[in-house]
């Protein structure tokens, strides 16, 4: 288990967004109420160039969060560590504010799929999932925070709640939790349960980041609605009623805005972190 | 059941293959179609990234064409790393195999192109030389001189006019192409990468200073390649272009080895 003493994160209890390059210039000349910034680590892996000379201005000017998506922690082969070293590098780099990665798979036979594949929350998976989170924070030397997935199936072989393993993980390995509470509304109804429930049961003193983006409305086979993770447009209604119902009992967390399809203009980005402002004014202290 | 991820791996990208049982949607009934939100997802995003790659690709095959053909590519040659600027290093190889696009023998070259300038774009920093020192040496010293060029340099030749096909791709009123061989350079100044056409003999001549040779052998080399296509090559000019593009990073002056 990683030294537990160590903060999380550095990350401060304010609106955050997802950086995209086209939004460079405009958040230097007003970033309006975004206190700090997340990239996906996988963008920043080059040798030099435009990405890390303006990554390194950003973080002269922002807290950073390196958001892996990559990694495949929920890998059944061991972690590919070209990868790992590839993230120990820019965490070293960079010294960002905080690390995370998912609960999900995306490497097998060595082919890279591209998508956030789920899990089924078994002991085997849970010992091999805490493995590689045991792996990746003695790598980088830092603890790390591990985000609850978007799920459109469940296997019938797990014998865990998601809640339930999260919090295993985390117990048994220091890690903190990222909370992403549209990820927890549309695995909710996709699956069938209250995602109150979910937050109810979630450990949320672990929680070091909290996660909003845009959903997309589908339905399945039967006609039941299956809610799709796009991240291409606002944040909808009822996944803010879900975070103040979250603020209401975590308190005031990191909370980052993700859009990364039809990506807008930043006046609109800069709006829902606004609104990301009011929301967490409103939490407990 | 249980899925194991070779299983669910296989069926992602094979649409005809069953959907794994042991998945369900929650309320106990088989996944069905749920699974197919993986399955888009994994398709629609790697020919996502490939489109952001290799834009004159796209345009040279058409939107259509260009996803058909990608879902081939994509199944037979997935992503061997989550870094996905580096994807679609297989790509030439596969559209010059491929025999529905045989008709297009460069194609292949134009992704090379493209390609290039990915790397060039990622390729590390590096500061120019401070070029007066060539002014202070002797003829011979001159010849002896080697030079380190900067990493974001890339070169390529080509049977086809990738340079004319890439700008008439690229740029609004650019000349349409005509057939012949092209010799392409792509420098980066500073951060943007830009595809220079050479003219005979400049590739030879880069290639040998980029493999250390001193400026006079690599000067032959320029000036019998330049020969063979009936023209003369012109030192001045390329070593101008080397420099003012920033691309010379070290210079090793003969008379100090």
């Amino acid at each position: 288990m990683f030294d537990a003493d160590q903060p999380h994160n550095r990350l401060p209890p304010l609106p955050g967004v997802g950086y995209k390059p086209q939004h460079f210039s405009a958040i230097l000349a007003d970033a309006g109420p975004v206190g700090w910034l997340e990239i996906h680590a996988e963008n920043y892996m080059g040798d030099g160039g435009r990405p890390l000379a303006q990554l390194r201005h950003l973080s002269n000017h922002f807290p950073i969060s390196v958001h892996g998506v990559g990694l495949s922690i929920g890998g059944e082969a061991a972690l590919d560590p070209d990868h790992l070293a590839r993230l120990k590098h820019l965490c070293d780099w960079l010294n960002p504010a905080s690390f995370s990665e998912h609960l999900a798979w995306s490497t097998h036979d060595s082919a890279y799929l591209n998508d956030l594949l789920p899990l089924p929350y078994t002991d085997a998976t849970l010992t091999r999932v805490a493995d590689h989170v045991d792996q990746l924070q003695e790598v980088l030397g830092r603890r790390m925070l591990l985000e609850n997935p978007s799920s459109y199936l469940a296997f019938d072989e797990s014998t865990w709640s998601e809640t339930g393993f999260l919090a295993e993980i985390s117990r048994r390995t220091g890690c903190g939790l990222l909370l992403d509470v549209n990820n927890v509304f549309i695995s909710a109804t996709n699956l069938g349960y209250s995602p109150q429930s979910y937050i109810d049961d979630f450990p949320l003193m672990a929680v070091g980041e909290i996660h909003l983006g845009g959903h997309d409305e589908d339905e399945d086979d039967h006609g039941a609605p299956l809610l799709i993770d796009s991240h291409g447009r606002e944040v909808a209604d009822p996944v803010w009623a879900l975070l103040d119902y979250t603020l209401a009992r975590s308190g005031a967390r990191p909370l980052l805005i993700e859009w990364d399809a039809d990506v807008p203009e930043w006046p609109a980005l800069a709006a829902e972190a606004t609104r990301a402002r009011h929301h967490l004014a409103q939490a407990p202290a | 059941m249980s899925v194991d991820q070779t299983h669910f791996r296989t069926a992602l990208l094979d649409s005809a293959a069953a959907v794994p049982s042991g998945l369900s949607d929650g309320a106990g009934r088989p996944a069905g179609g749920r699974f197919s939100v993986y399955r888009n997802n994994v398709a629609v995003s790697l020919t996502e990234a490939l489109e952001d790659s290799f834009p004159v690709i796209l345009k040279l095959l058409g939107e259509e064409n260009f996803r058909a053909i990608m879902g081939v590519f994509l199944r037979a040659h997935p992503p061997k790393s989550p870094v996905l600027a580096r994807y679609g290093a297989d790509l030439p190889g596969f559209l010059e195999a491929f025999p529905p696009l045989a008709h297009l023998p460069y194609l292949a070259d134009v992704a090379r192109l493209e390609l290039a300038l990915i790397r060039a774009y990622h390729a590390a920093d590096s500061r120019p030389a401070d070029a007066s020192i060539l002014q202070s040496l002797s003829p011979d010293a001159l010849l002896q001189t080697r030079f380190t060029l900067a990493p974001a340099l890339e070169l390529l030749r080509s049977p086809w006019p990738i340079h004319a096909i890439w700008r008439f791709n690229s740029e609004e009123a650019a000349p349409k192409p005509s057939p012949g061989a092209q010799d392409v350079l792509i420098i980066r100044p500073d951060f943007d990468p830009e595809p220079v056409l050479l003219p005979p003999g400049a590739a030879p001549f880069i290639a040998a200073l980029r493999e250390g040779q001193p400026l006079g052998p690599a000067h032959d080399a320029a000036s019998e390649a330049a020969a063979e296509a009936q023209a003369e090559f012109d030192l001045t000019q390329c070593l101008s272009l080397l420099l003012s593009a920033k691309a010379i990073t070290d210079i090793h002056s003969g008379t100090t080895p």
